[in-house]
């Protein structure tokens, strides 16, 4: 029998993590692909400290996952707000639009 | 059976917090409510916290289970941090006049903003860390994009967001690997537990001190997490540039040199070369790309680049000496700064705002005081002595010397060189070229005094500079005992 232990756990939550950045790198279409990236790393985050707060048994990491949760919350909503103020200025979300200034 | 928390050492934090909910109330049921009252009000807060924050004595006490500290170090960045946010709210009020955008929000938005960073300067466990760092930054993004009906404003808090979002899962993390390697996240047992275990530091630990020093490097704006500073800086309103060149930076310089010298202080070795390469980096990157600039809010945006250079100086030097000139540096380049984002606010012409450096031609004709002012702080910004400017560099290349770190002394000495050329170019526009179209004349009364103000500290702080140096010396002293 195949036990699950610390390391898968920590094994997805570093793939997950690393898909969220990708995704914010390598997308090259749309705004709201970035912003689901960045909730990724975020549960990648999230799945992080629970396993460990499972795995040392100290409830301090599952405190930890809910202020995030909370964090990512209102993260999301200023996220989504901005977007629609930059949709109603410029007509589009597309990643290639975002380009008043060059930087 | 719970016990109460002891509220006292955080009392500055709960005044402000109520504050600005009381004025967010304010605003909302009245919805006629005058924007000058509340700036005012604002900037009053800001000020009467301050003076509490200095009353109250810091005895390095914890309170709320050990997620908050106040100490001397503390008091010392809060100190400037409601310095800086009170200037830049005074900055701002002509110009929300002038422009019709009268927001009561842009208040209370920083003095919001102003109670995060107060959280992240006094946090003494990576939960409220994190938590004072979000608050700080969802009020920034907010803060970018508030010119909602221009594209370059929400583009800026666009860009501003992705990128901070971002860097908090990147630090983030980096936390929950050094959560879940150490076992605590408290500074005080991190510390502990990182210093006995020096024989052998498990590499989640070592990962994750690399993802929280990428995740706090972006929100100093160092190379090579820079990117989006000069697009913020550009494209977010100027009296709103001004205040993250100024606030936030300060508070997220002040959270660095906690987190590295507190908790991680046991693994010095280790990130030592880390801020050595990043300070590099960003004294050449941020100097050489100020060169070519022709709008002075992204010329603002490098120099600051290349002042982290600098401050990361003295952090990498590790030691006592050096972490009091990165506090001599960031009071003076507070200063500076705030005086500079005045100048830059005064740049009108028929009504509107202008951000090229031509536009200063020929300003020692039509507002003589004004040249003078940007020119005393652009020679403060070179660093000659004996202005204010001079001295933090001073501190921070000393501190690097004695620690033998000579590479860094020699390369800082040498971009400040290439810094002082475009320095002193906007000083030759000022006062040597033809100016085809002057400025507008009227400056208001608020900008008018901030640059009476800063203009007086930078010229003359070397006369008296001993109140400063002791403030630091004993903010050092409490930071490096904890």
């Amino acid at each position: 029998m195949l036990t699950i232990t610390l390391e898968h756990y920590l094994t997805v939550a570093a793939i997950l993590f690393s898909l969220g950045i990708f995704g914010i790198f390598l997308n090259r279409k749309n705004v709201i692909i970035i912003l689901m990236s960045v909730e990724l790393m975020l549960l990648a985050v999230n799945l992080n400290l629970v396993a460990f707060s499972n795995f040392l048994h100290d409830l301090t990491g599952q405190v930890f996952a809910m202020f995030v949760l909370t964090v990512a919350a209102a993260e999301s909503a200023i996220g989504l707000a901005i977007m629609i103020a930059f949709f109603r200025n410029r007509g589009s979300i597309a990643v290639e639009d975002v380009n008043v200034m060059k930087g | 059976m719970t016990e109460l928390p002891d509220f006292l050492p955080a009392l500055p934090e709960i005044v402000l917090a109520l504050s600005g909910l009381l004025l967010l109330l304010y605003g909302a049921v009245r919805s006629d409510a005058p924007f000058r009252f509340i700036g005012y009000t604002t900037v009053l807060v800001l000020l009467a916290v301050q003076v509490m924050e200095m009353t109250i004595e810091p005895g390095g006490r914890f309170t709320f289970s050990g997620l908050f500290i106040s100490d001397r170090y503390a008091v010392f960045m809060k100190s400037l941090v409601l310095l800086g946010s009170a200037l830049a709210v005074l900055l701002s009020l002509d110009y929300h006049d002038q422009e019709k955008q009268e927001r009561i929000e842009y208040p209370i938005l920083i003095l919001f903003a102003t109670l995060g960073m107060m959280m992240m300067i006094s946090a003494s466990s990576l939960l409220s860390l994190y938590v004072g760092l979000e608050l700080q930054s969802l009020c920034l993004y907010v803060l970018a994009s508030i010119q909602r009906d221009t594209l370059r404003s929400t583009e800026a808090g666009l860009k501003y967001f992705i990128l901070g979002a971002l860097s908090s899962g990147l630090l983030l993390y980096g936390v929950s690997l050094i959560y879940g390697f150490t076992g605590s996240t408290e500074f005080s047992q991190l510390a502990k537990i990182l210093s006995t275990a020096n024989l052998q530091v498990p590499m989640g630990v070592i990962i994750g001190l690399v993802f929280v020093m990428a995740g706090l490097a972006f929100k100093v704006s160092a190379v090579p997490f820079h990117m989006w500073t000069p697009d913020v800086y550009e494209g977010a309103p100027t009296p709103i540039t001004a205040f993250f060149a100024v606030a936030p930076k300060i508070a997220a310089i002040a959270l660095l040199l906690r987190v590295l010298v507190g908790p991680l202080g046991g693994l010095v070795e280790e990130w030592q070369q880390v801020v050595v390469v990043v300070s590099l980096a960003s004294m050449v990157l941020g100097n050489f790309a100020a060169l070519n600039q022709t709008n002075i809010k992204r010329l603002m945006a490098y120099s600051s680049i290349g002042h982290t250079g600098y401050v990361l100086v003295g952090l990498a030097a590790g030691t006592a000496a050096g972490v009091h000139g990165v506090l001599i540096y960031i009071t003076v380049y507070l200063f500076m700064v705030v005086g500079t984002f005045a100048v830059i606010l005064c740049m009108r012409q028929h009504d509107r705002m202008v951000e090229n450096i031509e536009d200063l031609a020929g300003l020692s004709k039509t507002h003589p005081m004004i040249a003078l002012a940007m020119a005393i702080f652009m020679f403060s910004m070179a660093g000659i002595p004996p202005l204010a400017g001079f001295f933090g560099k001073l501190y921070v290349f000393l501190a690097a010397i004695e620690s033998d770190l000579y590479a860094l002394a020699i390369v800082g000495i040498l971009t400040s060189v290439v810094g002082a050329f475009y320095y002193l170019r906007i000083v030759k526009i000022m006062y040597f070229d033809e100016s085809h179209e002057p400025l507008d004349k009227w400056i208001g009364h608020d900008i008018a005094a901030i640059l009476v103000g800063t203009g007086t500290f930078t010229l003359f702080f070397f006369i008296y500079p001993e109140p400063i140096l002791l403030a630091a010396t004993a903010a050092v002293a409490s930071l490096f005992s904890g």
